[in-house]
C-alpha cells in the first residue's frame, strides 16, 4: 500500500530523512516513534505529499508522490490524514467539517452527505455535537470530529501525526479508543506516536526512528520487551 | 452672522447631485480597488517571485506618490505623453482604484497570512487543489479578519474623492465650492457639505457593523 524506496528529504541543507527503504502493506497498524527531530513527522507528511521528497521514491497505491497534481490529489483522496492541532475549519460545525469533504472532493450531494457525516459523528461518540463549533468542543472532542472528517472521504490508509499530543492526559484515552477501534475494524494506519503503551496494544508493527533513519522495525511487543539497542533502551525508559 | 437656512435648501438638489457622483466614484472606484487589491495581495502572500515583485512595487509606487499627482498625471500628463485623452470622471475612478488597490493589496495579504498554515494543510490533505482551499476555506476565514481595515479603507476613499476638485469632476466638494461662488456662503455650505459626508460615512460604519456581526469574527 505505501512504498519508500530509498526515500531522502532535507530542508535546506539539514538531512530530515536519510534514505528510508521500506513497505506498508493493507491492514498493517504500524506505530512510528523516536525522539523529536528524529523525522517521524516529515516520513509522515511525505506519504501524503505535504512535503515534497527530495530523492527516491514514494509509492501510495501504486501513485507516486513525485507525480502531477492529479496523482497527488488522488493520494490524499486515499491516504486520510489526521493533525497533532486537529485544525477543524472554526466556521464549520462539526457536522459541516464532517460533511465538507464528500461535498467538495466526492461530488456528494448535502443530503447524502449529512447522513455519512451523522453515522461518522456516530462512530466516535459525538453525535449529540453535531451544532457545535469547534470552538465549542474540547480538545479530546474536536480531535474525535477531525477523524471524522477524515474518515468521510473513505480514505484506504489513515496517517495519524502525533494525535494525542496536543492533549489533556484525561482527554486522550477518548481519542486513543476511537483509533483502537479502527484499528480493529481492520484500517491501515500510520500513527506517529509517544503513546507507547497505546503503541504496544494497537500496533502490529513498529519503527523507531532516530536521526532521519528507521532504526528498528518489529513487533511492538518484541521490541519493547527485548530492546535491541542501548538508544531505544533510553528512549524507552524517557517516554514512560 | 446670522446661519441662512433658505441658502441651504436652494442648495440641497446640487449637492445631492454632486453627492450621487462622490458615490458613483468611491463605489466603483472600491469595487476596481478590491479586485486589484485581492489579485495584488494573492501575489503577495502566494505568488511566484516575479508576480511578488511586480505587485510589490506596484504598492510602493502608488503608496509613495500623493493621489492629487496620481490624478493629475492621469489627466493632464497622459494626454501629452500618450495621446490618451480621459474623462475626468474616468481618471478619478482610476485614481481610486489604483490607490485603495494598493493599501488594500497590504492588508489583504496580512489576513490571507495570517490564517494559520494548518487550515490550508487540512484541506490539501482532503485532496483539493490550493485554490480550491483558498476558496473554500482560507479566503472566508481572511474575509472576517478583512472586515475591519477594509471599512477604513471605503471611508478613506470615499473623503479621497473631494481631491478630484482639481480637474473639475463635478462631486460633493466641488458643487460645494461652485455654489459658494455665486453665493458668498461659505459657513452654511461647508457645514452642509461636512455633515453630508459625516452621513455617508455614518451609513457604511453602520453596515460594516452589520455584516462583522452576522459573520463573527472567530
Amino acid at each position: 500500500m505505501v512504498e519508500f524506496k530509498n526515500v531522502t528529504k532535507n530542508f535546506g541543507r539539514v538531512e530530515v530523512l536519510r534514505g528510508i527503504d521500506l513497505q506498508v502493506n493493507s491492514g498493517e497498524v504500524v506505530v512510528v516513534i523516536g525522539p523529536s527531530g528524529s523525522g517521524k513527522s516529515t516520513f509522515l507528511r511525505c506519504i501524503n505529499a505535504l512535503e515534497t521528497i527530495s530523492g527516491g521514491d514514494l509509492l501510495v497505491d501504486g501513485l507516486s508522490v513525485k507525480g502531477r497534481s492529479k496523482d497527488i490529489y488522488q493520494i490524499r483522496l486515499e491516504a486520510g490524514m489526521v493533525f497533532q492541532h486537529f485544525n477543524l475549519f472554526p466556521q464549520m460545525t462539526a457536522l459541516e467539517n464532517v460533511m465538507f469533504g464528500p461535498v467538495q472532493v466526492r461530488g456528494m450531494s448535502r443530503g447524502e452527505a449529512r447522513d455519512i457525516a451523522q453515522r461518522l459523528l456516530k462512530k466516535v461518540g459525538l453525535e449529540e455535537r453535531g451544532d457545535r463549533y469547534p470552538s465549542q468542543l474540547s480538545g479530546g472532542q474536536q480531535q474525535r470530529v477531525a477523524i471524522a472528517r477524515s474518515l468521510a472521504i473513505k480514505p484506504k490508509l489513515m496517517l495519524f501525526d502525533e494525535p494525542t499530543s496536543a492533549l489533556d492526559p484525561e482527554l486522550r484515552h477518548e481519542v486513543l479508543k476511537v483509533i483502537q477501534n479502527l484499528a480493529a475494524e481492520g484500517m491501515t494506519m500510520i500513527v506517529v506516536t509517544h503513546e507507547i503503551g497505546f503503541a504496544k496494544n494497537v500496533g502490529t508493527r513498529m519503527l523507531f526512528m532516530d536521526q532521519g533513519t528507521v532504526v528498528h522495525d518489529g513487533a511492538p511487543a518484541h521490541l519493547i520487551s527485548e530492546p535491541p539497542s542501548q538508544r531505544f533502551k533510553d528512549f524507552l525508559q524517557h517516554v514512560s | 452672522m446670522q446661519f441662512d437656512w433658505s441658502v441651504v435648501l436652494i442648495s440641497l438638489p446640487d449637492l445631492f447631485d454632486g453627492l450621487k457622483l462622490t458615490i458613483i466614484i468611491a463605489f466603483s472606484g472600491l469595487i476596481g480597488g478590491f479586485i486589484i487589491g485581492t489579485l495584488a495581495g494573492l501575489f503577495r502572500a502566494y505568488g511566484p517571485p516575479l508576480c511578488n515583485v511586480l505587485a510589490q512595487v506596484y504598492v510602493e509606487l502608488i503608496r509613495g506618490t500623493p493621489m492629487v499627482v496620481q490624478v493629475m498625471f492621469l489627466y493632464f500628463a497622459l494626454p501629452v505623453l500618450m495621446q490618451i485623452r480621459i474623462p475626468g470622471l474616468t481618471a478619478a475612478i482610476i485614481a481610486i482604484a489604483i490607490n485603495s488597490g494598493a493599501y488594500l493589496a497590504e492588508v489583504i495579504r496580512g489576513a490571507l497570512q495570517s490564517v494559520p498554515r494548518g487550515f490550508m494543510e487540512a484541506g490539501l490533505a482532503m485532496g483539493m487543489s490550493p485554490g480550491k482551499v483558498l476558496i473554500k476555506i482560507v479566503g472566508p476565514l481572511a474575509f472576517r479578519r478583512l472586515i475591519p481595515p477594509l471599512g477604513n479603507q471605503c471611508i478613506i476613499s470615499l473623503k479621497d474623492t473631494s481631491i478630484f476638485i482639481v480637474i473639475g469632476v463635478g462631486e460633493l466638494t466641488r458643487t460645494g465650492q461652485e455654489i459658494i461662488a455665486g453665493n458668498f456662503r461659505a459657513v452654511e455650505i461647508w457645514s452642509v457639505v461636512a455633515l453630508i459626508y459625516l452621513a455617508v460615512t455614518g451609513v457604511m460604519t453602520l453596515t460594516l457593523r452589520l455584516i462583522e456581526r452576522k459573520m463573527r469574527i472567530i
